[in-house]
């Protein structure tokens, strides 16, 4: 049953068509942003939108002056990459035990781990504020970096687990036969084996906290504000605001989507939790 | 398992465990029982010198707001709508592009990309430069086709929420779903083809059942990021006009910052935990056996 190659080319050209179609749709607002940044503040609002202009770096600078953009990009550095170490820190072991010594148990340990992400976070904001303001946590990168570790926590935990999970027990029985420490077990076995697991939680988790705004913008307004608050310190300015508003917005999301793009093997690996063998 | 265990080690498993249990059990339990005491007292901060013990006065008052049931509504359309859409059109554009073409890595990078654009960027750029009646891409596309612009925010709230969060998490149930396609037996595949298999056929016979515990990790995963969508609803509509596209997230936030009424707003937040774990119970049921 092949199909003769005239048809062949011709389905080839209209898969390509259509996927080219679809994929420049979706991608088509991050663009327009993109290109709005470069406006002035007339250009980005005229109708029909405009293509073809001289770029400019204006809004940049101005976004820069009005807000100090590094200081929120250094807090948003800071509090993801912190927090998606320390909750690998403490997720790794966890998902170790769970993996290679399960329990009856642990399937609900698991779901209930999850289950706590459930519950939206507005609903722990008045006990958190309190909390906080008693241990002097509130706008401290610090108190953010606890928050962020915590909301990811279960994800993280049930993606390395569904990583160790399928690293074959022989192996480590082998390890454990010709006398393996723990420590060699986890420098020579675990560790390579669970490498891919580990950057692939980390990644994600590290763009989850980067995009994090419910807790940032509730307890990290002033001196601890990150990127999603200075966008959103943006939101409803007076007049012409579109050209300054996607300026800071790509100054927000550029770093996360270029780390995405050239990370996005690795991501998809841990994604899929295990779904796929 | 014992033999698998280390001899004499057995709390080894346990020890380790701890931290991310005790942890997570004091992150769950500390709020909950705080949110519980100030759910059954009087707290509003407009009115500090009030205080003591209501009883069931804030829960009756928040299941009472008229906007109680359209909030749990709004929840769960929403919830529903952006899960079938991210799996259907994640399902369709995953099987367009599985197989190679022209730029097929280009276009996955570009397909991935909102994924990591942050829910206030997201909102924003939606907001404005997409939805604007006036100035907006989408008004200018419906001018062009010769139709009166649509103030997609003010006539069609929730449904305008719903296409910023689709937009979202589409790259992501694509991402899962490319990834367990290329998994698939591609022997099967012309063995099927061979014996006069319609895609249809092979797409309910073989595609589906291989991508079943794909789909579980993405519901999985969506339910638990969706049941309390949060600022995309702050950054454009407020939860209007009205309640239209109040969610429950948003209802306890109202009360919360806007009305500064701390009992009412945890007396909701604790409706809001027994509604996520309804949802759980449903969910794992549904999905649950092809997570093992």
């Amino acid at each position: 049953m092949q199909s003769s190659p005239n048809t062949n080319t011709t389905r080839l050209l209209i898969r390509t068509l259509v996927a080219w179609a679809v994929a420049l749709l979706l991608f088509f607002p991050l663009l327009f942003l993109a290109v709005t940044a470069f406006k002035t503040e007339g250009q980005a609002i005229a109708v029909p939108s405009l293509w073809v202009f001289t770029p400019t770096l204006e809004n940049f600078y101005e976004v820069q002056a009005r807000s100090d953009y590094l200081t929120y990009a250094w807090n948003s550095i800071v509090t993801s990459v912190v927090s998606t170490l320390l909750g690998l820190l403490i997720a790794a072991p966890a998902a170790y035990s769970m993996a290679f010594s399960p329990t009856k148990r642990t399937k609900d340990i698991l779901m209930w781990m999850l289950s706590t992400k459930m519950m939206p976070a507005v609903g722990a904001l008045a006990p958190i504020y309190v909390l906080y303001q008693y241990a002097s946590l509130l706008d401290t990168k610090f108190g953010l970096i606890i928050l962020f570790t915590m909301s990811n926590l279960p994800i993280m935990v049930w993606m390395l687990y569904s990583h160790l999970k399928d690293i074959p027990h022989e192996i480590l029985e082998a390890a454990r036969m010709d006398g393996a420490s723990l420590w060699d077990e986890f420098r020579h076995v675990l560790l390579p084996l669970g490498m891919g697991g580990l950057a692939s939680t980390g990644l994600l988790c590290l763009v989850l906290a980067w995009n994090e705004a419910f807790w940032a913008l509730s307890l990290g307004a002033a001196k601890a504000g990150t990127l999603a608050t200075l966008v959103a310190s943006y939101s409803s300015p007076e007049g012409l605001f579109w050209a300054k508003l996607s300026a800071a917005s790509l100054m927000a999301i550029a770093p996360i989507i270029v780390f995405g793009w050239f990370s996005q093997k690795q991501l998809v690996q841990g994604l899929t939790f295990g779904a796929v063998k | 398992m014992a033999e698998h265990t280390r001899a004499g080690s057995r709390s080894l498993p346990r020890l380790l465990m701890s931290p991310a249990v005790i942890t997570l059990f004091l992150w769950m339990i500390v709020p909950l029982v705080m949110t519980l005491y100030f759910s059954v007292m009087r707290y509003n901060l407009m009115q500090p010198e009030q205080t003591g013990f209501v009883g069931f006065e804030n829960y009756s008052y928040f299941l009472t707001d008229p906007d109680f049931w359209p909030s749990i509504w709004n929840t769960l359309i929403l919830l529903g709508s952006v899960v079938l859409i991210t799996v259907g059109f994640g399902l369709a554009i995953a099987l367009l592009i599985n197989d190679p073409f022209p730029g097929q890595g280009l276009v996955r990078i570009l397909l991935i990309s909102p994924f990591f654009v942050m829910p206030a960027v997201n909102a924003l750029l939606w907001k404005h430069m997409m939805m604007n009646p006036v100035y907006g891409v989408l008004a200018q596309v419906w001018t062009f086709l010769g139709l009166k612009p649509i103030d997609w925010l003010t006539d069609y709230p929730l449904f305008s929420i719903i296409i910023m969060v689709s937009w979202q998490w589409l790259p992501f149930a694509c991402l899962i779903f490319m990834t367990a396609l290329q998994s698939m037996d591609r022997e099967q595949l012309e063995a099927a083809g061979m014996d006069g298999a319609t895609y249809f056929q092979k797409l309910w016979y073989l595609y589906l059942p291989h991508m079943a515990r794909s789909i579980s990790v993405v519901v999985m995963i969506e339910v638990i990021f969706l049941l309390s969508i949060f600022a995309e609803i702050y950054t454009t509509t407020s939860g209007g006009p009205g309640n239209a596209s109040t969610n429950l997230a948003f209802l306890i936030f109202k009360q919360a910052r806007l009305s500064f009424d701390i009992g009412v707003a945890s007396a909701g937040a604790l409706l809001a935990v027994i509604l996520a774990n309804i949802v759980a119970f449903f969910l794992i049921r549904m999905i649950g056996k092809n997570l093992d």
